[in-house]
């Protein structure tokens, strides 16, 4: 019998913790299976970082390295710049990239460490149980913005993608979602870009992918795809920012 | 091998490199840049990276992913930069993992100021970061010492998985003296087999981490760790005894502090007064037999530059035995041999 789906190397048999509905899931698959696909998994070294994915060390099927809040970039430095042959990728939610491990993701992408960022964006602080997140939207509803994201008194949410677009450093930079089977696909070929920039040695790589928090957002998983695409998509425009493959076209 | 001047600073980073690191991680602040310096200039000739993070969490965390790596690293700072490192250092101990950490200390707290200081002990000797964990202190008190602490403290990280920290008042940084570089002695060292090394495919996946949801497997983790601190505690202290077979004022002092002190110690006893010398060279862990070693013992005097903090280690080390006083200068005061003689005799009941 002809196999026709066989599940990643690139993970491993342990259960996951994410919430029924979260994007998570598909998020690891389509990571694990580019490093399969790329034949870099017994090179590889992940870090994982503080939040949900905070147990991602259990799931990738290559050694992991668990990081403290916001500050995988600076772990990942560390393990590339001893070994600038292997692979090595983070993996962030919003809260630990964008709030707490600001200043490490932006001189990581400003140094151009040759290092991979998934960047996983649902707005809003998962594990913790739903607090405001640098993305949190403006109006939108958190445990520590009760009455909705107030631009007056928080500010506004941060577009890490654009931001870091601005540096040289940063070669390839893509908001991808994965809302829909289509727009998986897209994110997939997005995160083998990135990896492929780094194999190159072109310099920091970063995919920002828009995910559903259902549980936290108080929707259902499905209404959670929809409020992505209709709340998330105009905040936060899917597109490539960088792309060493563009460099050189009319700027 | 010939003895060569070098400056602390830069004595500490060559014997870094002669112990083996090749990666250094850090960020400047006085009084300790000579060591990232020496280090961007002497790494790259041997195939060594040097990098300057953006920030001392940034440095720590650095050294926390190539530790993992199983490579030798390092970082040095000074007071306000390690306080900002104990995040990375309390992940470093918790995932146990070899290091050395570096600190050239100043005054505080806050900001404070950029002279000498020996008022980390505390941050130094108790852990410093979150939780139920040790370091390993060395305190050199010369240029020499530095050297062989610092090269040493990469073999006793190694050995213990844990990182390691050599701790000196910013003047061991900023002074000169002649130095020899000679191999510790050899340890018979652990494999690194736990290092992200990437599986090639051929093992199961090496996970360097310290989270531990299950409480009974963190409390099982502690109590790991407290055997390891146990282990240190019983093989690892070092102290040196000066003039104690018959003192009956034994002072107490570590770093520059212990040099000024013997200086002291040789007058009082120009003077008649049979005073000694307790030298901790390892703060953590710190020398309690050394107090069942000086049978006349009549009065203990601390001295530090500090506010007294190894001070509630010699009164724990004296359990009531003795009266333990204390004399500290602070702020880049260095005690002078009149201010700490003045203190000794004032303490034995001899001050006119």
């Amino acid at each position: 019998m002809a196999v026709v789906f066989k599940k990643t190397q690139g993970l491993t048999d342990a259960q996951t913790h994410y919430c029924p509905g979260c994007t998570h899931g598909i998020i690891h698959r389509i990571t694990a299976e580019v490093l399969e696909e790329l034949g870099v998994l017994g090179e590889t070294i992940g870090v994982a970082p503080v939040g949900c994915a905070v147990l991602a060390y259990n799931y990738f099927n290559c050694d992991m390295h668990e990081a403290a809040h916001g500050r995988a970039p600076a772990v990942a430095t560390g393990v590339k710049r001893i070994f600038p042959d292997k692979v090595v990728f983070t993996y962030q939610g919003d809260g630990d990239l964008a709030s707490i491990g600001a200043a490490e993701i932006v001189h990581a992408a400003a140094r151009g460490e040759k290092i991979t960022t998934i960047f996983v964006n649902n707005a809003i602080y998962g594990m913790t149980g739903g607090q405001m997140a640098p993305t949190t939207l403006p109006g939108q509803k958190a445990t520590t913005a009760p009455y909705g994201r107030d631009v007056d008194h928080c500010g506004y949410p941060i577009r890490v993608s654009e931001m870091l677009s601005t540096l040289t450093g940063a070669a390839f930079v893509e908001r991808v979602s994965v809302n829909t089977p289509a727009n998986v696909r897209k994110a997939k070929a997005a995160i083998k870009k990135a990896f492929q920039t780094q194999l190159e040695g072109k310099g920091f790589s970063i995919v920002e992918v828009l995910s559903t928090c259902p549980t936290n957002w108080g929707l259902h998983p499905l209404d959670s795809l929809k409020w992505l695409e209709e709340n998330m998509m105009p905040y936060y425009p899917l597109g490539n920012f960088r792309d060493p493959a563009k460099e050189g076209e009319v700027k | 091998m010939a003895k060569i001047l070098m400056k602390g600073n830069e004595a500490v980073a060559k014997a870094a490199i002669e112990a083996g690191c090749r990666y250094f991680f850090g960020y400047p602040i006085t009084p300790q840049n000579e060591i990232p310096e020496y280090m961007s200039k002497e790494l790259p000739k041997i195939g060594g990276v040097y990098l300057q993070a953006e920030s001392e969490v940034s440095a720590i965390n650095m050294i926390y992913g190539g530790a993992g790596t199983g490579a030798r690293v390092m970082t040095s700072s000074s007071s306000p930069g390690i306080a900002l490192k104990q995040e990375g250092i309390t992940y470093i101990a918790g995932a146990e993992l070899p290091c050395v950490i570096v600190n050239m200390m100043r005054g505080g707290p806050g900001l404070g100021g950029i002279q000498p200081s020996q008022a980390d002990y505390f941050m130094s000797t108790r852990g410093g970061g979150n939780g139920d964990y040790r370091t390993p202190v060395f305190a050199p008190a010369s240029i020499q010492e530095a050297v062989d602490m610092t090269m040493e403290a990469f073999d006793v990280a190694d050995y213990y998985r844990t990182p390691v920290m050599v701790v000196a008042d910013g003047m061991i940084g900023q002074m000169m003296e002649p130095v020899e570089f000679k191999a510790p002695k050899k340890r018979e060292l652990p494999a690194k087999d736990w290092a992200t090394t990437g599986t090639k495919g051929e093992r199961k996946p090496n996970i360097i981490n310290s989270l531990f949801l299950d409480p009974q497997e963190l409390e099982d983790h502690n109590f790991k760790l407290a055997e390891k601190y146990a282990k240190i505690e019983a093989n690892e202290v070092q102290y040196e005894m000066y003039k104690t077979e018959d003192a009956e004022l034994v002072f107490v002092a570590y770093g520059t502090t212990s040099r000024i002190v013997k200086n002291v110690v040789e007058e009082l006893r120009a003077e008649g007064v049979k005073a000694g010398l307790i030298r901790p060279k390892t703060i953590w862990p710190f020398p309690f037999k050394a107090f069942d070693e000086i049978p006349a013992v009549k009065n203990l005097l601390t001295v530090e530059m500090s506010m007294g903090q190894m001070l509630e280690d010699v009164q724990m080390a004296s359990n009531g035995r003795w009266p333990v006083s204390f004399y500290g200068r602070v702020g880049g005061m260095i005690p002078t041999p009149q201010g700490i003689k003045g203190k000794a005799l004032e303490v034995i009941g001899g001050a006119k």
